[in-house]
């Protein structure tokens, strides 16, 4: 099943192609992605799998996106085993997942032996403080961007506080923490719905 | 199968089922039974490997692959990896028919809508633990506060700004 590029628009109305990728299609699309993903993969996941190789409409890769956050796992990596049993069932699941997983873990084990092998060296170090520094600056700018919005939702700005209190300066373990807060949560939503008189 | 590889594979497979929220969220957990609970490696290890995946592409969950092979070389890294993403993979196939069924249910909404606070508490404290792991020369929390500054503010690309880092912490100024 060979699918022809030359005749896609590249604009924003892209509709998906009626035929379904192959299981192959599914593994080399996804293995591209893993590759050239820096920095997080969802916004050229969704540059790929819409615009590029239109697998999917803008509103049904949103709605497939929405089940992937939802879940427990990487958002991109729940999306390549969703993706791929809605197409081809199992075997496109383990085709999108190992795909997409196959290059970053090559190249992450690369660094890794690169660093254990460096590691002594003084300007490795050095460049690794940085390195490392730099990256906790990135994890906190996302941290920002997900605890900013709750300004406007007291409640839900303390379910977060006591999750950020109990994992990071209790050093609580997750697993009860998370039994705790996931019904506190859920009835902080479930309140602020119905006070806002929201049906659906 | 030795003791290491069993114990990977139990941490994993319940981080896997744990990550609400997607990897961030796992962090602390992670860094809690690797370096506090089996002594495997140090806090400051363990965010010089979150670093390396960082820098590396793929889904940002690189960092679990990452720990299996540096506790146990290409056996921990297999049974890490299957750990973390097969259990979680099984609950997204699973959830895929009944997710398409219950699209208009009003608790679906509320249930997404209650694990924000959850995730975004989690993520905060990802973020603080590995800040404090990663910055101890001032230099270090000076290249961490910039860079988060213009994450937020700016469009620059996050590899530009590991690589500034980088460079910066290159010239060992400041450490």
């Amino acid at each position: 099943m060979k699918h022809n590029l030359a005749s896609s628009p590249t604009g924003a109305s892209v509709t998906p192609k009626d035929e379904a990728p192959s299981v192959r299609d599914l593994f080399l699309g996804f293995l591209g992605l893993g590759f050239t993903s820096f920095g997080g993969a969802l916004p050229l996941a969704r540059r790929a799998i819409v615009e590029q190789r239109r697998w999917l409409s803008a509103s049904e890769f949103t709605d497939l996106l929405g089940l992937c956050q939802f879940l427990p796992g990487g958002n991109v990596i729940n999306l390549s085993v969703a993706l791929g049993m809605r197409f081809k069932g199992w075997r496109g699941a383990l085709a999108g997942l190992l795909g997409l997983i196959a290059g970053p873990s090559l190249v992450v084990i690369g660094l890794g032996v690169l660093y254990e092998h460096t590691q002594n060296d003084p300007h490795v170090r050095h460049l690794f403080v940085g390195l490392a520094a730099a990256a906790a600056g990135l994890l906190i700018a996302m941290a920002a961007k997900i605890v900013l919005p709750l300004r406007r939702d007291p409640a839900a700005a303390a379910v977060a506080l006591l999750g950020f209190i109990a994992i990071a300066l209790l050093r609580l373990p997750l697993l009860p923490t998370m039994l705790v807060l996931t019904p506190v949560g859920i009835a902080v939503a479930a309140r602020a719905v119905r006070r806002s008189g929201e049906t659906r | 199968m030795s003791a290491t590889l069993i114990a990977l594979a139990t941490i994993f497979s319940q981080l896997s089922l744990l990550a609400f929220g997607g990897g961030n969220t796992i962090l602390p957990e992670m860094q809690r039974q690797v370096v506090e609970v089996h002594h495997w490696m140090s806090a400051s290890e363990f965010s010089a490997l979150f670093a390396l995946a960082q820098a590396a592409p793929g889904p940002n969950m690189m960092i679990v692959t990452l720990v299996g092979w540096h506790v146990a070389g290409w056996p921990g890294m297999l049974v890490t990896s299957v750990a973390k993403f097969a259990p979680s993979s099984l609950v997204t196939v699973s959830a895929l028919h009944a997710w398409d069924r219950f699209k208009d249910r009003p608790w679906r909404r509320i249930a997404q809508r209650g694990l924000v606070p959850v995730t975004a508490g989690l993520v905060a404290a990802s973020a603080m633990l590995i800040a404090k792991a990663s910055d101890q020369a001032w230099i270090a929390w000076v290249i961490t506060g910039v860079c988060a500054m213009l994450a937020l503010r700016t469009k620059i690309h996050p590899l530009w700004l590991l690589a500034a880092g980088s460079l910066i912490g290159l010239t060992g100024f400041g450490q």
